[in-house]
């Protein structure tokens, strides 16, 4: 990954009707990066990739690419390639005229295509599959055909759309993989598209969290998994106790009456506030170790911890360990400081969704 | 499951209808087409249609009829179409209802309208002399009857090559424009050929039943042009049912013929008459 900015978009907004879908959405992308649009379904991810890949104009804002606006230029003259969201592999084509239709528009020598339709099938993994119909393919093989045939265009740019939703789970894992190779492979930016959050840290190098037509928050997966900026971003990616606190002053918050040393500050004294403890973090003692003390109402075994709910002070705290404590036994609570996230309540409704730490 | 013997309960009214005016009428033509007079058998009536000189003219004249028809159908339909599949959906319904409105008007009724906008006095020559041009003759003319089976007949065209066209994934034509294709390209490379099975089965619709027409011939055509419909019918009514036969056996075999060659596409796609 480069430090330089190779798309940039400024101001964009974007209404279907009287819904605004976009709301004034900035977002750079940085050449050879991997950076994800994550969030849920009907957040405007798609329409975001639209613009990026010219099929949706935008009502106001600019897109720049490599320091050109291009926000009126047409799909065909950008250097960008598409994985469409439900492949849209031509149905009157066999595999190899679908790989080889862009190299034809530009009418490289039918030698040379068949030389790179050859090379990109056998980095997808399907050599040998020249002269199939796409539709006789299962779903993966058909979202391989799709990642060839905007590969072997060389864009500088690969956009790809929810590219694994169509497929089995076990199918899904082999080809993160197998993208995470391609994108090393190609040296080029990936711009991903996916309401799945795992998938999302595992790929990326950056992560957009979208919600509402709006950029939660941005940066590494380490970062927003972390240090989520407010509860819709920690509740998105992945489970996390998000509880009503008070912050008595900085480094001191209290939680239903107990007192939690923290270590954020600047949030003023008394003031109440967010906070966000991820599964992981909250650790049982014995019950005379802790003023905050509970029992455990469930327990369920998955595989590498213990999920456990413990009802303590009235709210139920969700809890991954690798140790078990059977249901009905007591237990003290207790979080590392640096385990403790705080963060400034939406003042509104509205809000919720919309707001973004100032 | 049902038994043969529900079975054929249920089937029974259609096995009647099918045998009663289908097979029976089929085997008569049969019968009279390969019989004689005296009641022998022969291949007269058959070599007759197709070498007496009359015949041939009207096969002649039926045949370019029917191409020039479905031709002229083809190139108002299928832009016709590609614009109806970009509007919004509501739109798309309301403009396909206005164009196979006139399917459900009476026939005669279209045909005399027809007639009253092409007459020598009617309006087309009302307003070229109004604008100070010289009056045409087209009415009871070639050109009348072509003129009458494209407006009749276009809604068959229509509606196959939308039907394929509006169904046509739009992230196709995307996907084409992302890979470099313009416009044109995108046109010749992807729309056309998705849409091909729309266009034959268009081109069977209209075709097929322009080659057995008599009646919009006999419409608009003032009497004066026979095609091979008008002839079949002519010698049915004349009490020629031999000859008649024959040349309507013939026909037959034109109207079979065309239809295989556009293979099973045309049910399929003009399957759907409405939106
Ligand atoms: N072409 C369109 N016309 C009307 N509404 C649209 C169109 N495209 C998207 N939308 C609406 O915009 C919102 C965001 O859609 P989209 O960008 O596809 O979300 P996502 O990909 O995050 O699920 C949705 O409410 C969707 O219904
Ligand atoms: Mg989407």
């Amino acid at each position: 990954m480069k430090n330089e900015k190779l798309i940039e978009l400024v101001g964009v907004t974007k209404s279907f009707g009287t819904e605004q879908v976009l709301k004034n959405l900035d977002l750079y992308i940085l050449d050879n990066e991997f950076i994800t649009l994550l969030g849920p379904s009907g957040c405007g991810k798609t329409t975001t990739l639209r613009i990026i890949g010219g099929f949706v104009t935008p009502d106001t804002g600019k897109l720049i690419f490599d320091g050109k606006d291009i926000t009126n230029l047409p799909p065909n003259k950008r250097q960008l390639n598409t994985v469409f969201q439900k492949y849209a592999l031509f149905p009157h084509m066999n595999v190899f005229d679908n790989i080889a239709f862009g190299l034809r528009i530009k009418n490289t020598p039918e030698s040379e295509i068949k030389k790179s339709v050859g090379e990109m099938l056998s980095m997808v993994g399907l050599s040998g599959y020249e002269n199939r119909s796409v539709v006789s393919l299962s779903g993966g093989q058909q979202q391989r055909i799709a990642i060839a045939r905007a590969l072997v265009n060389k864009p500088r740019v690969l956009l790809l759309d929810e590219p694994l939703g169509a497929l089995d789970f076990k199918m899904r894992q082999d080809m993160q993989y197998e993208l995470k190779n391609i994108h090393k492979q190609a040296g080029i930016t990936f711009i991903y598209v996916t309401h799945d959050q795992e998938e999302a840290l595992t790929l990326s190098d950056t992560i957009a969290v979208m919600n509402q037509g709006i950029i939660q928050q941005i940066g590494t997966p380490e970062d927003i998994y972390n240090e989520p900026k407010n509860a819709f971003v920690a509740d998105f990616i992945g489970d996390s106790n998000i509880i009503d606190g008070i912050m008595v002053k900085d480094c001191l918050v209290n939680i239903f009456g107990v007192n939690f040393p923290c270590v954020d500050t600047g949030f003023g004294n008394d003031k109440p506030v967010d906070v966000v403890i991820r599964p992981e973090d909250v650790i049982l003692t014995s019950p005379e170790k802790s003023d905050m003390k509970g029992t455990v109402t469930s327990l369920i075994f998955k595989g590498v911890h213990y999920e456990m709910e413990v009802m303590a002070r009235g709210y139920e705290w969700l809890v991954h360990s690798t140790k078990m404590e059977p249901v009905g036994s007591e237990v003290g609570i207790y979080v590392e400081p640096e385990n403790i996230q705080i963060m400034h309540k939406p003042r509104s409704e509205d809000e919720e969704a919309a707001s973004v730490d100032e | 499951m049902l038994t043969n013997k529900k079975s054929l309960w249920l089937s029974g009214p259609y096995l009647v209808w099918i045998a009663g005016f289908i097979i029976l009428p089929l085997l008569t033509i049969f019968y009279y087409a390969f019989t004689n007079l005296q009641g022998g058998f022969t291949f007269e009536n058959i070599v007759g249609a197709v070498t007496d000189t009359a015949n041939i003219k009207a096969f002649g004249l039926t045949l370019l009829l029917a191409a020039a028809a479905t031709l002229i159908a083809l190139i108002l339909a299928y832009p016709l179409a590609i614009c109806l599949a970009k509007l919004g959906l509501k739109k798309q319904k309301v403009f396909i209802f206005l164009f196979i409105l006139p399917m459900w008007m009476n026939f005669m009724l279209q045909m005399v309208a027809i007639n009253v906008i092409l007459e020598d006095n009617g309006i087309i020559n009302y307003l070229l002399s109004a604008l100070g041009f010289e009056k045409i003759h087209i009415a009871n003319t070639f050109g009348a009857i072509l003129i009458g089976m494209v407006y009749d007949y276009f809604p068959f065209m229509l509606l196959p090559i939308y039907n394929t066209v509006s169904r046509i994934d739009g992230d196709l034509i995307n996907a084409s424009k992302d890979l470099g294709a313009g416009a044109i390209r995108t046109f010749f490379k992807i729309t056309f050929p998705l849409s091909f099975p729309g266009v034959i089965s268009g081109i069977t619709m209209v075709f097929v039943p322009a080659i057995s027409d008599f009646a919009i011939a006999e419409m608009l055509g003032g009497g004066k042009i026979m095609l091979v419909g008008n002839i079949v019918e002519m010698s049915f009514t004349k009490g020629h049912y031999y000859q008649g036969s024959g040349l309507a056996l013939i026909l037959m075999a034109f109207v079979v013929i065309s239809s295989l060659v556009s293979g099973g596409d045309a049910e399929a796609e003009g399957g759907a008459i409405l939106p």
